[in-house]
Formats: C-alpha cells, structure tokens, sequence
C-alpha cells in the first residue's frame, strides 16, 4: 500500500471568470507551482455539483479544491454563495465518512490573484502529503472483497451455494 | 498600577540620575515599578550585531524572569533596552527556530519563554496608562516660562512606532504641555545623538551631537529633555570637546523624569539633577500654594 | 450514469500544439500525441508547431474531410484565447463548432511547472479527459442577442469626452455622466501640457464646447450611477441627478447671483483651485464650465441651511428665475446597449509621506497646486507666489511621491517625470528661478518627450539622482536660513547632499479613486491587485473588460497621459460601435435547460437564479427557463435534485467523464 512514489492528485473546479483567469494569469506571469492539480472549467463555481466531489474522490483523487470568485464579486452576482452553501453541508457529510477536513476544500481566488493560485496550491499538495493517499478505488476493492468473504461465510454456514457476485460499489 | 522593572545597567550606572528621578515620580502618581530579581544585561544594540542567536537568548532570559513575576507590563526605561526587548521579542515570534533555540537554553535554567509580557516604555504608560488628565493634577509648580526641546532620540519610535508616531511622536511634547512647559518646535526630536560613536568615532559622533545642541538653541529652548540615558549623556558630557572643535552650545539636558519631578514639588535635591555636566538653572520658587 | 446517446462512432481528431518552446520546451508533444493516438475513438492524433497559425486551423479542416472526424480536440494554450479561433477552424471545416474541446497545456501546464516529466504527466491526464469529454458533446447553435444601440458614458475627463465625441459622430446616442458639477476633468486644471507646451484649455474646451452641443450627447452633471441591471446589449441604469438649486434650462452663466450672493466674501475652499483659493456657497466651478450653469452648494448655503437669507441671488436672477430652492434629486432610468468608464483617477495623499512636510511647511505644495499657480487663469493669476508671499528664487522639484515606492504605492505613475519638467520649464519661464529636479529615473517614453528632456537640460534645470530623504527648516549654514533643505544622496556623484531651497514642489503619484470598488461592483467588474479596473488581456484587449459591453478607457485603467487616455477612449468607442453595428452579439450557448419529463415541479430552482430566468409552468407545474435570460452559470444545475436542469456545453455526463479521464490516466 506504501507506494514510494505516489504523488497526491488534486481534481480542481474552476470558476472560468475569476479562478481560471487566475491560473492563466499564474501561467503569464510564469509563476511556478506544483503540478499535482488538474483543472476542470467551469463557468461557475455554482456549478459545482457535490456528486463531481464525491466522484472525484471515489476515483482516485486524493483530494479536490473549487475556486470561485470572492463573495461579493461573483459574475453571476450569488453563484458563489451557493457553493458556499453546499460546501458547508458537504463538508459535514465528509466528516461523517470519515474523510479528512483538508481534502476538499473551497478557496476565493480573484482573477488578478494569480500568486495565490501557486500558494493555494502548494499548500494543499503539502498537506495532503502529510495526510497520504485516500486510495478510494484501491479501498472500494477491498470492501467488496470483505463483502464478498462475509456472503461466503455467510452462505457457506446456510446452504452450500455460491451466492451471485454482488453488485460493484459506483460513487 | 503595578507594572515590572528592567533598570537595565545605565540606569544604575551613568544613567542613575533617570532611575532616581524615575521611581519617585511614579510612586507620586501611584505607580509601583517592582524591580526584577537578578535582571541581566540586555545585550544592549552591540551584541545583536555580533551575535544574533545568543543575544536573543540573553535578552529573552528577562522576559521569562518578568513573565514569571506576574501577570504585569514590563517598563524599561533605557531605550536600547527597550529596542532590543522588543526586537528579541519580534525575532521569536517570526522564527520557529530561533524560539526552539532560546527555549532550550532557557530551558536548562529551569525558565521558559511565553511571549506574553508587553514591554513598555514608561514615556507611552505616563501618557496612555496613567493619563495626561491625572499628571496636570499633581503639578504645583507649572514649569511656566521653561522652554523645552523634547528629544526623543531614535530607538524609541523606530523601527517599532508602537506608541507613537515615527516621524513625529507627540507623547513627550504633551507631557511636557501638561507640566506648564513651553514646548519648541524641534524638527531634530528623532534624529541620532551619535550613541556609542561619541566614544569610537568621535568626529563622525560629536558631530551629531553638536547638530542636536545648536538647533535647539536656535530654537530658543533653555533645556532639552529626554529619554535616553545615552542621549542625555551624550548631549550633557562632551560641551568641551564640542566647543574646542565646532562652538560652544551650552545648553543643559535633563530626564523628563526630573522635571516632572520639579513640576510635582519634588524636591530637586532628590531628583538627581546634581549630576548633570551642564547644570539646569534652577526654577524660580515655588508659588505659594493657593488660600483655601 | 453517463449518457452515451451521442456516443456511437465517434472519430477524434486531436492536435497538440508545441506554441513554438513554449509548451515544446517542458512538455514532451509527440508523447503525448503518441500516447493519445492509442485511445479508443482517436481517429487522428497530431502535433504541430502554431495550431492557431492559418496553416495549423486548415490542418484540422484537411483532417475533417479526410479522416470523416466528427470532434476536434486541440491541447495548446488557454481557452480564454483561443477557444473561438479553433471553434471557427472547425466550423469551417465543415464541423458544428462545439463538437470542439480545448486542452489548457501551456498557461496551466508547460508555464507554470519545471520538471518535464510531471509536465508531460499532467498533459497527457488533461489530454484524456478532454478526448473522454468531447465523446458527449452536442451539436449547439449560438444565439444572437440584440444591440441597444445607445452608449453610457461614465466620467466627463478628457477620456471620456473624446469617446462621448466619437460615438455620437458616429451617429450614435450618448449619455454622458459626470459626477462633478462641470465636465473636463483633471485636464482643465492644467496649465500647458506636455510636451508640445499646448494650453490645456485651448485645446480641451473646444471638445467641451462639442460636447454641449451636439444633439446626440445628453450631458447630465452633478449625476452618479445608482444602479446597472441587465447585461451586454440590454443594460438598464439608474443615473441619479443631484440638485444645483439652478434650473439648467433656465441659466444663462451670467453669474450675477454670485455676485449678489449674501456672502460679500469668499470663504470656502474652492474645489477647482485645489483648495488654493476660495469660492461663495453659489458658484461656477470654473469660468469655461460645461454646462455653463452655476451650482449651489448645500452644505454651505445659508437659504438651504437655516432658510433665512434675503436670497439675493433670486433678486439677481431677475426675469429669468433660473434659481429653484425647491428642486429636488431626480432619478432617471435609460437604456443602453454598451458601458464605457473613464472615470478617471485621483492624487496620492502627500500627507502620508511626513519627511516631506507637505501640510507641515507652507511652502510645499503638490504638482497640482503649482499648475494652478503657474496658469492665468488660476488663483494668482499666473503669478508664482509662495503661500508666504514672495517670488521664489529656488524651487525644488521632489519626483515618486507615492510613485514606485514600496511603502506607499508600488507603480509609476507615468506622467509625472513629464510634467514636472513641463512645469520646472514654466517655473523657469516665469521667475527664472534656480530649479533642482530630484528623480530616481526620468521616464520619457513618447513622441517629442526625450527631445524635452534635452531641452528641459538645456535650459539650466539641474538634476540631481536620488530619492530625497527629507525636507526640512533647520539650517546648518548661513545660507540654509529661512529655507527649506532637501536632503536627498546624489547617487551619481556619491555624496549626500543638502540643497536649501524657497519652494518645494511634490510629484504626487496617480491612484485609483478612493471609491473604485463600490465602482466596479456597480458595474460587475474587477479590478487589478492595485486598484485600477482590469482590462481582458493587458496586451491585446486593454479597453475590454471581462464583462461583455462594458469597456474601460483613460486613467481609470491605469496611469496614462493625454494622448494615450484619448487612444483608449477612441479604442473603446470603436470596440462598441462595432457591437452596436454588427446590431448583435452571439451568445455562449451555454444556457440551462429543463427536460420535462423527469421535473417533478419541486420548485427548488426558481429562487436560485439571480436574472429570474426560471420561471414555474403552474398547468405543468413544471420549471421553466427562458433561455434569452439565461446567463449559464450553471447554479440550478448543479442544484436540481432530479437532475432534470442540464446545462448545454457543462452536462454532467461531460463533467463527469472529464473527472474520471484526468484520473484514470494516472
């Protein structure tokens, strides 16, 4: 399970108008940051669906960021606090599934913040390093496995029939 | 008001005259200053330069002794002790392991270093603490007619303006305001006084010196008061060497502390005003205090 | 989950574009072009030099009828430049344009990383999302949303006269919004510009004159902008219009009133004259104000007070009654099709530089105070006299005051090296005083201003290089007595020097408006980290802002001179007239849309959007969402607990395929 060479991966929702602009601006400026994220545009963080977190995670991520535009600023006047919103019910959710507070997490990135990109960055992949992998897939492949072992058990102790294969677990 | 004491070794040395004229004029206005037990050197601005970890250490063993007195501010009031409890203060709130290094040496003195003792100086607990209101009050011999250079000299405003303005403290002009006397506009009230270069490059020292008399003169102040014990020294113990090289500038320099002394009817005597190089004339006689 | 309706036989063409070593440089192209070759459904996989070069755009178009592909993927640079010129390669390749996905390899990848494995990495991940998500595109029209063809101009500056000009020459309706009393800006302060030594106000008051007179501008003063609704091409703006106390219909700029005014003295600060001289409660800001109508001030006017004065000024007035105490504040509301701001900038607050005693001694003044002193028709009629009295006979030019300056403001502000030189050249002109310029470095960039340099040499200013510690009054030397020392290192001779002085003059530096951010909010703008509003790219869209039909011009943009503010304010005329002509502009077809079938009519929706464009169908009682409102931010999408609220361009059988191909890679 310790893979030596395991980097933390980061899924990122950004908000085409602020946080967007803010990396590209990041890329302009030829500010250097750790490569451990990949972007996906959106035009809004309230686009953000808490099922595009819990997806990302249950995939491998080992974390996932969302920037939108400072509240107040939104271009779509309140997406962004929607999103505020369904973070703070998510993150409750997370808490509960055991998932660590720093694996999500929700930032305010304007788009003339480009060195806060870097920073946001670096800080996350330094706290998921300390935090290690979530290894989801890895962890969903084992749970079927004790779940199968039990139906066996189970079965086995009832009748001597092999029950079907249940159903894989899909975020 | 209870607040600890760090004399520093000025105070009790060349520097005596502030401390005799300091604590007499605090416990007038009900201000007890508790000496710290077995206080050492700060360190002053030259070890900073030499060595930067064991000064902070040497410093910092104050603030643990002080912390470990009580919940009190600690007042000191030489300025280069002042700065440099400051600064060692700030160095180990900015460096982890700066603070590491000093918490193990406190350590083996059986003392620790928490960061929670402001260090003040009693100029900013005179006027914020105590309060102007209540200095006017204990005043029976307005300084009237005194006119007066307020110096405050460079370490206590930078680079740490805490309770003043940097470029133009007003806390010494208001005290002095508050007292009866007249205060000069001073435009040199922060500039150098040569500190130790008066003793090792005395060309370059003197000369700042020098500057700080004659505009205070040009001014038409009779006094300059400070807050410094190398300051007052300074501008008080070189007026040969001064008038030899540039001109005579004869114009005395006392503590504030002594002349709120005088302004509280203190008697001079007492306030150390004996051991200035170049004497202060003494005030005209006490009013009569008024008829009931 | 995924909704592979559109899948069937998709073939991708996918195009990594090297952008020269920009991207070549730290990612590995034809690996990762190799890498996606092997993928199912890449029917194509390339990597070329410029993929936005004609050439690269007439590539996908070959492969297109060639290879049968029906999507394009192209990995290059941001999608926030180039995201349109490739939509139209494809499209004029024969392919719906939004069968189209971009991949952001250069500013998000090759720029902002160092090591060309991980760079090449994170290429290939992103890569295989966008093949992954391009599977489930749709074929999308854009759709065109009407032009109102009249402009709002905000700022009555130089800058935005010259656009208010253009446009309604142009045949266009403007409404021209300025907040002081009297339009011209900071320009009509001054004296002569540089570097031509032009009068600043023979050259601007005929276009201030233009202004009042043409019958497509509507010119409303003392007026601010309360409030903009809508959004590019159909903005609604309430303009709220202060009260003069003076009918402006009625006022012929006789000035009679002030003369008659109860106040037989001047005593308040005059606004115009930076405070150097002073003015009646009834006033003209200046004597070539546009419009040429007096204005009352309320805080000051005995009548508007207390309401007990003679009102003498209502006698003056006599048969023409231009003065109304009764006239309240008016709100109007207009409609318009395109924004420009040049609202302009404001002056660096000398007081928060202390050593150099602005406000401390008399006689040191700001840049603009000395324009007024210098100009004829300024507060000493042109003659330069000390707050003290007296004629210099040496001044002292101070230059990056608040300028370049890390404790204050970091920027240069551009123009004052020009200016102080323009005005040590007068100073010279009028009293043939000594002048020391005092300077970091001289910046003369434009045409005929390193020629006034030369001349400015020539003409006996001395330059000292160094920023000038303090001023200040004690004297060391007999000479020193009574003046004022600038105490600065001369940095090219190595010496610390002392100059004393009679006058002082400050080169305070431009800032941003103290109110920039209630500003741009007003308008849903951004502004730069420094304050001044943002432009779309600050190389090839400086008068563009991120808000579609809202531009910037002038100094509100940033620290410019004259000929450059009036530049900007004619690109940005340009930028709207060209929307307003064309009579449309193509909206993202990025919108929200409800399918029917799986509404359960909860209505979780319809306070969610902030246009209002969900509506509820009560027969249905199903949601419904006018498109033409629409704005596409996606939030009820994302809210809708049925999942029957999609989102054309972001469905989530797009997004989700994109998450699991940036993950799946590794």
């Amino acid at each position: 399970m310790d893979d030596p060479n395991w980097q933390p991966r980061i899924v990122a929702f950004f908000c085409n108008w602020c946080t967007y602009t803010a990396a590209d601006l990041a890329g302009v400026s030829r500010i250097k940051y750790a490569p451990n994220i990949r972007v996906i545009r959106l035009m809004c963080s309230g686009r953000v669906d808490p099922q595009f977190i819990l997806a990302a995670l249950a995939q491998g991520a080992d974390g996932v960021l969302i920037g939108g535009c400072h509240i107040g600023d939104c271009h779509y006047s309140e997406g962004n606090l929607k999103t505020l919103r369904r973070f703070q019910l998510l993150k409750r959710m997370l808490r509960d599934m055991g998932i660590e507070e720093q694996r999500v997490r929700l930032e305010w990135i304007s788009a003339s913040e480009g060195d806060k990109v870097r920073s946001v960055v670096d800080d996350m992949v330094g706290q998921l390093r300390a935090l290690g992998p979530l290894g989801m897939p890895k962890r969903f492949e084992d749970w079927d496995r004790e779940l199968n072992g039990l139906e066996a058990e189970v079965n086995a102790a009832q009748e001597p029939a092999g029950g079907a294969k249940p159903e894989a677990v899909h975020a | 008001m209870i607040y600890s004491y760090f004399p520093g070794c000025s105070l009790k040395g060349l520097g005596r005259a502030y401390e005799e004229s300091l604590l007499p004029v605090m416990r007038h206005l009900g201000v007890e200053l508790v000496e710290l037990e077995d206080w050492n050197c700060c360190g002053a601005t030259a070890y900073m330069s030499v060595d930067e970890r064991k000064a902070c250490v040497l410093a910092a063993r104050n603030l643990a002794i002080a912390e470990k007195a009580g919940p009190h501010d600690l007042v000191t009031p030489c300025s280069a002790c002042y700065l440099v409890l400051n600064k060692t203060k700030h160095q180990l709130h900015e460096s982890e392991p700066m603070r590491a290094t000093v918490q193990r040496a406190l350590g083996t003195a059986g003392l620790t270093y928490g960061g929670n003792t402001p260090v003040r100086h009693p100029l900013d607990v005179l006027v914020h603490d105590v309060g102007l209101d209540v200095v006017k009050e204990k005043v029976v011999r307005p300084l009237k007619g005194l006119k007066v250079a307020p110096y405050y000299g460079c370490q206590v405003v930078r680079p740490y303006a805490t309770f003043d303005d940097a470029w133009n403290p007003t806390t010494m002009d208001r005290l002095l305001t508050a007292l009866g006397a007249e205060v000069v506009d001073y435009p040199l009230k922060t500039k150098c006084c040569g500190a130790s270069l008066t003793g090792t490059l005395p060309e370059a020292g003197l000369r700042l010196t020098y500057i700080l008399l004659k505009e205070a003169i040009r001014r038409g102040a009779d006094v300059v008061a400070t807050i410094c014990p190398l300051c007052q020294f300074n501008l008080d113990a070189y007026h040969d060497k001064l008038a030899k090289r540039w001109g005579a500038v004869r114009i005395p320099t006392v503590y504030i502390t002594q002349l709120m002394g005088l302004a509280f009817g203190l008697p001079a005597e007492e306030l150390g005003l004996n051991r200035c190089f170049v004497p202060m004339k003494p005030l005209p006689a006490a009013p009569e205090p008024a008829r009931a | 989950m995924h909704d592979t309706s559109n899948n069937g036989d998709v073939r991708i063409g996918f195009y990594i574009c090297h952008c020269g070593h920009n991207i070549a440089s730290m990612v590995d192209c034809a690996a990762v072009a190799e890498y996606i070759g092997r993928l199912p459904g890449v029917a194509v996989s390339r990597d070329y030099k410029y993929m936005c070069s004609d050439p690269g755009q007439a590539l996908i178009g070959q492969d297109i009828r060639d290879h049968g592909l029906n999507r394009v993927v192209v990995a290059s640079c941001s999608p926030l430049l180039h995201e349109h010129t490739f939509r139209n390669a494809v499209e004029a390749g024969g392919l719906n344009p939004f069968f189209f996905q971009m991949v952001n390899i250069r500013e998000h990848d090759s720029w902002v990383h160092t090591d060309r494995a991980d760079a090449t990495e994170k290429a290939k991940a992103l890569a295989h999302a966008a093949v992954r998500r391009v599977r489930f595109h749709r074929a999308l029209q854009t759709t065109k949303v009407p032009i109102h063809p009249d402009v709002l101009v905000v700022g009555g500056g130089i800058a935005g006269i010259h656009a208010a000009l253009t446009l309604a020459n142009g045949g266009k309706k403007v409404f021209l919004v300025e907040r002081e009393p009297s339009i011209g800006g900071h320009m009509a302060k001054f004296d002569k510009t540089f570097p031509t030594l032009d009068c600043a106000a023979c050259i601007l008051t005929p276009k201030m004159s233009a202004v009042r007179a043409h019958k497509n501008i509507t010119l409303w003063t003392y007026s601010d902008v309360e409030k903009v609704e809508g959004y590019v091409g159909n903005y609604t703006v309430t303009v709220r219009r202060r009260p003069r106390y003076i009918n402006e219909e009625l006022c012929v700029g006789c000035q009679e009133c002030i003369k008659a005014c109860i106040y037989k003295e001047a005593k308040f600060p005059d606004e115009f004259n930076v405070g150097l001289s002073k003015r009646k409660p009834i006033y003209i800001p200046f004597p070539q104000a546009v419009p040429q109508v007096v204005v009352i001030d309320p805080e000051r006017c005995l009548q508007i007070k207390s309401g007990k004065c003679k009102r003498t000024c209502i006698e003056a007035c006599a048969d023409r009654q231009a003065i109304d105490f009764t006239q309240k504040e008016e709100t109007v509301q207009i409609k318009v099709g395109n924004i420009i701001l040049a609202t302009g900038f404001k002056l660096f607050d000398a007081k928060r530089i202390p050593q150099y005693g602005y406000g401390r001694y008399p006689n040191v003044v700001t840049s603009l105070e000395l324009e007024r002193l210098v100009t004829s028709s300024g507060p000493t009629g042109g003659e330069l006299v000390m707050r003290n009295g007296g004629t210099p006979r040496s001044v002292g030019f101070i230059l990056c005051v608040g300028s370049r300056d890390f404790r204050t403001n970091r920027w240069c502000s551009r123009t004052c090296c020009m200016h102080s030189m323009k005005l040590a050249q007068l100073v010279r002109e009028h009293t043939g005083a000594d002048v020391t310029i005092f300077y970091l470095d001289i910046r003369a960039p434009g045409k005929g201003c390193e020629e006034f340099y030369d001349k400015s040499l020539k003409d006996g200013i001395q330059f000292v290089r160094g920023r000038v510690a303090e001023v200040t009054d004690w004297a060391l030397t007999p000479e020193e007595e009574g003046k004022l020392v600038i105490r600065a290192e001369d940095t090219l001779a190595g010496v610390v020097r002392r100059i004393p002085v009679d006058m002082i003059v400050l080169a305070v530096g431009m800032e941003p408006h103290a109110d920039v951010q209630q500003v741009r909010r007003l308008f849903n703008m951004s502004c730069g980290t420094e304050g001044w509003f943002l432009e779309k790219h600050p190389k090839l869209a400086p008068v563009s802002t991120f808000t579609d039909g809202v531009f910037i011009a002038g100094c509100c943009q940033g620290p410019k001179d004259i000929p450059d503010s009036i530049a900007q304010a004619g690109a940005a005329a340009a930028e709207a007239m060209a929307l307003i002509d064309r009579g449309f502009i193509e909206q993202e077809p990025n919108t929200a849309y409800v399918t029917e079938e799986d509404c359960s009519g909860c209505k979780s929706c319809v306070p969610l959007c902030p246009y209002t464009a969900i509506g509820f169908d009560d027969a249905k009682q199903k949601a419904v969402i006018n498109a033409a409102l629409c704005k596409g931010c996606g939030t009820c999408v994302a809210a809708c607990p049925s999942g029957s609220i999609r989102q054309h361009l972001f469905e989530d059988d797009e997004i989700f395929s994109e998450i699991e191909g940036v993950l799946t890679h590794g």
